[in-house]
């Protein structure tokens, strides 16, 4: 019985090789990136990459483009699109100053109280009040958008599978409809958008529908590439100071990481 | 008390009732009092710096110090991050929204959690994988491997709970799943689930109860921690050859050897961690938990975090719901019988031809089992889960008990210390190879 058994060694040693090699490679990142990102479905969209400043390891906001950005974000989605998670104090992260964020947020009513009399009022924004909200309620804003809820933006960066490059392929990508599809009532044919109706209208439509104050020829295409930076960094704030702690980390483990090694080397001397 | 055997040298007459003060050899005086009452330096002294430990350790044995290191990371961040957290349904998501942006280096630490829970199950599936490899479960460590099995399971349930507290889409489908697979046990299952609830939904009881439990697991995690690592000590580790150390030769003193090498694994590890955190800290997560839970939307695909998915992909594997419960209760409680299941005496893979390779194909199956676990519940993927499971747990209940009737091991070394001198080129034992004394008391 040992002897058969021994000579299928050198096959299970084949196979078991076989079988790490392939699927391991192939098919763990996958598994460990999620779980979802492989189950999309069969209609596999491709998100174009854009090219952004914050890309990469050591990409940072660029200032003008989030500024520009918001100014798409207040003139153009804040009709309808939320972001509760923001006060208008965040804006420094942005490159704005303190006198610009409560010039800023002066323009904005927001409702305050009760007063001494028990009444709700009206009062200009402050720097430390949230983000004004373009309704009162979701139900609100379902009835003003044909039954859809326009979602909050705050993280809606991370909230997407492809991030940035999706928003920026969402806001770009309307186009009619291919033949041979019928788009419902009141939905919108989005090339990016998963399933391709998406009830939001085309928002970013012509070019210059924002004016630039910095000059900035407001393409489509630029208006997004502008939106979709502000609202990453408002979904993660924090990316640059992250980064830059992140490198320093390394490096400092690194370094100690090498000493660690050598006092290793040199206690171990003795056994070796 | 992991009391080693020197330690009743002090009790004259084993029979005699009569307490004493430890004879401390501490020098300090304030330490000394300290230790003649309440001898915890003598005991560090003996468990971590004399202690024998065997000389032949690979880096496969740095995961234990690893998981300790992690645990401590989750509770420091978990208590903090437990100041600024809201449990309640309302509060809960805009809550970790504000630790992520208003607390001083909330992002950080909330990180640090989050992917701290990854690296933990990535440790702790190594230090599982290194004990399967090398029989570190056999004979006489049995308890130690089922005490590390109970840890498994309780930081299983711990991250589980964990994941719902942000209340995004994924927590409220995860759970209202997870909670659900219990209605599959036969007349008290909806019962059961009414009760985890608190309610006949996934709701705010649910998430109150899940954050005090959350909150309380990690402490019990570190009494069973503490257990698996006094009955370390009692038995004494494991080590690559499998074989147990015979003489003084083959034995290292814990501190210097094994402090500075877990301590050069332990940098290692943060900047592997590090990477993660800085520069990559969503990769793991999933984005619809950056969406705030709603229960009349459910998501298109509902997948767990991915360390529990070779285990989802068992439970969908049988198209019977309580059948899937079934196998993958089963897939963790057979780890509590693995000792006597495995019939061979020989404990290294190194040591076991035939074992060996059906073992690396376990551990593939089991990478599968984990890509499955997160395709679509559809041909071909349930096929593949299928198979999965059945070597699964073939490997358990037919190969490990009956293969060593058929399987000849190779030689075992004569012991640990010519093993490793042998392959250092040979030659005679150089003099205080054993030990290297310790400096300090």
């Amino acid at each position: 019985m040992r002897r058969p058994l021994l000579m299928l060694v050198p096959t299970l040693k084949a196979a078991a090789l076989a079988a790490v090699l392939a699927p391991v490679l192939a098919l763990a990142p996958a598994a460990l990136g999620s779980g979802a990102r492989a189950a999309e479905g069969h209609d596999v969209i491709h998100i174009p990459d854009t090219r952004f400043s914050f890309d990469g390891i050591f990409g940072t906001f660029d200032r003008a483009s989030a500024q520009r950005g918001f100014q798409v974000y207040k003139e153009v989605c804040s009709a309808c699109h939320s972001m509760r998670q923001l006060s208008y104090r965040h804006l420094t992260g942005i490159g704005l100053n303190p006198a610009q964020i409560a010039a800023l947020a002066s323009q904005f009513q927001v409702q305050d109280g009760p007063n001494d009399n028990g009444e709700m009022f009206e009062r200009p924004a402050r720097p430390s009040d949230h983000f004004r909200r373009p309704f009162a309620n979701d139900a609100a804003a379902r009835a003003a958008n044909n039954g859809a809820l326009p979602p909050d933006l705050s993280v809606m960066v991370k909230a997407r599978e492809g991030g940035a490059d999706y928003l920026h392929a969402l806001l770009v990508g309307y186009e009619e409809p291919p033949p041979g599809i019928t788009v419902m009532e009141g939905m919108h044919y989005n090339k990016y958008f998963p399933g391709h109706q998406i009830a939001m209208a085309p928002p970013l439509n012509t070019e210059g529908q924002v004016t630039y104050a910095d000059g900035t020829k407001a393409t489509v295409d630029q208006m997004a590439t502008d939106v979709a930076t502000f609202l990453a960094w408002a979904a993660e704030p924090e990316l640059e100071q992250r980064r830059a702690m992140g490198v320093r980390m390394i490096i400092f483990l690194t370094i100690l990481g090498g000493l660690a090694y050598a006092v290793k080397r040199k206690v171990w001397a003795d056994l070796h | 008390m992991a009391a080693g055997p020197h330690d009743q040298h002090e009790l004259s007459d084993p029979d005699s009732d009569v307490r004493h003060m430890h004879d401390s050899k501490v020098q300090n005086p304030v330490l000394r009092w300290i230790d003649q009452r309440m001898p915890v330096i003598s005991m560090i002294q003996l468990e971590y710096g004399s202690f024998p430990t065997p000389r032949n350790f690979n880096y496969f044995w740095n995961f234990g110090a690893l998981a300790m290191v992690t645990l401590v990371i989750m509770i420091a961040t978990g208590v903090v991050l437990s100041m600024q957290y809201a449990a309640n349904t309302h509060l809960a998501f805009d809550s970790v929204e504000r630790i992520m942006r208003d607390v001083n280096y909330g992002w950080l630490l909330r990180y640090a959690h989050a992917n701290g829970a990854s690296m933990f199950f990535i440790v702790v599936y190594i230090h599982m994988w290194r004990s399967l490899y090398y029989g570190s479960y056999k004979s006489p460590r049995e308890l130690l491997w089922m005490l590390g099995v109970v840890l498994f399971i309780l930081m299983m349930a711990t991250a589980f709970m964990g994941y719902v507290l942000p209340w995004g889409q994924m927590s409220f489908w995860g759970a209202t799943v997870i909670t659900n697979l219990f209605s599959a046990l036969p007349v008290v299952g909806e019962h059961i689930v009414t009760w985890l609830w608190g309610g006949f939904s996934v709701d705010n009881p649910t998430l109150n109860r899940f954050f005090s439990l959350h909150f309380l697991l990690p402490f019990v995690i570190v009494g069973v921690t503490f257990l698996h690592v006094v009955a370390l000590h009692i038995t004494g580790s494991n080590n690559p050859l499998g074989i147990e150390p015979k003489t003084k030769k083959d034995t290292i003193p814990f501190h210097p050897y094994y402090t500075i090498k877990d301590s050069f694994g332990i940098v290692v590890y943060l900047v592997v961690f590090a990477i993660l955190v800085f520069f990559m800290p969503n990769y793991l997560g999933h984005p619809d938990n950056y969406i705030p839970a709603n229960p009349l939307v459910t998501p298109a695909h509902i997948v767990p975090e991915w360390y529990f998915l070779p285990f989802y992909a068992i439970l969908r594997a049988v198209p019977n719901k309580l059948g899937g419960v079934v196998l993958m209760g089963g897939a963790l409680l057979i780890l509590f019988v693995l000792p006597w299941l495995d019939s061979s005496p020989v404990r290294s893979m190194r040591f076991r031809p035939i074992a060996k390779w059906l073992f690396l194909v376990w551990t593939v199956n089991f990478g599968v089992l984990m890509w499955v676990g997160g395709k679509p519940a559809e041909q071909p993927y349930i096929l593949i889960a299928q198979i999965c499971t059945a070597y699964y747990f073939a490997y358990f209940l037919v190969i490990l008990p009956f293969l060593a009737k058929f399987e000849r091991p190779l030689p075992l070394p004569e012991s640990i210390a010519r093993a490793v001198l042998t392959r250092k080129g040979g030659g005679p034992l150089p003099a205080g190879a054993t030990a290297k004394p310790m400096e300090k008391a």
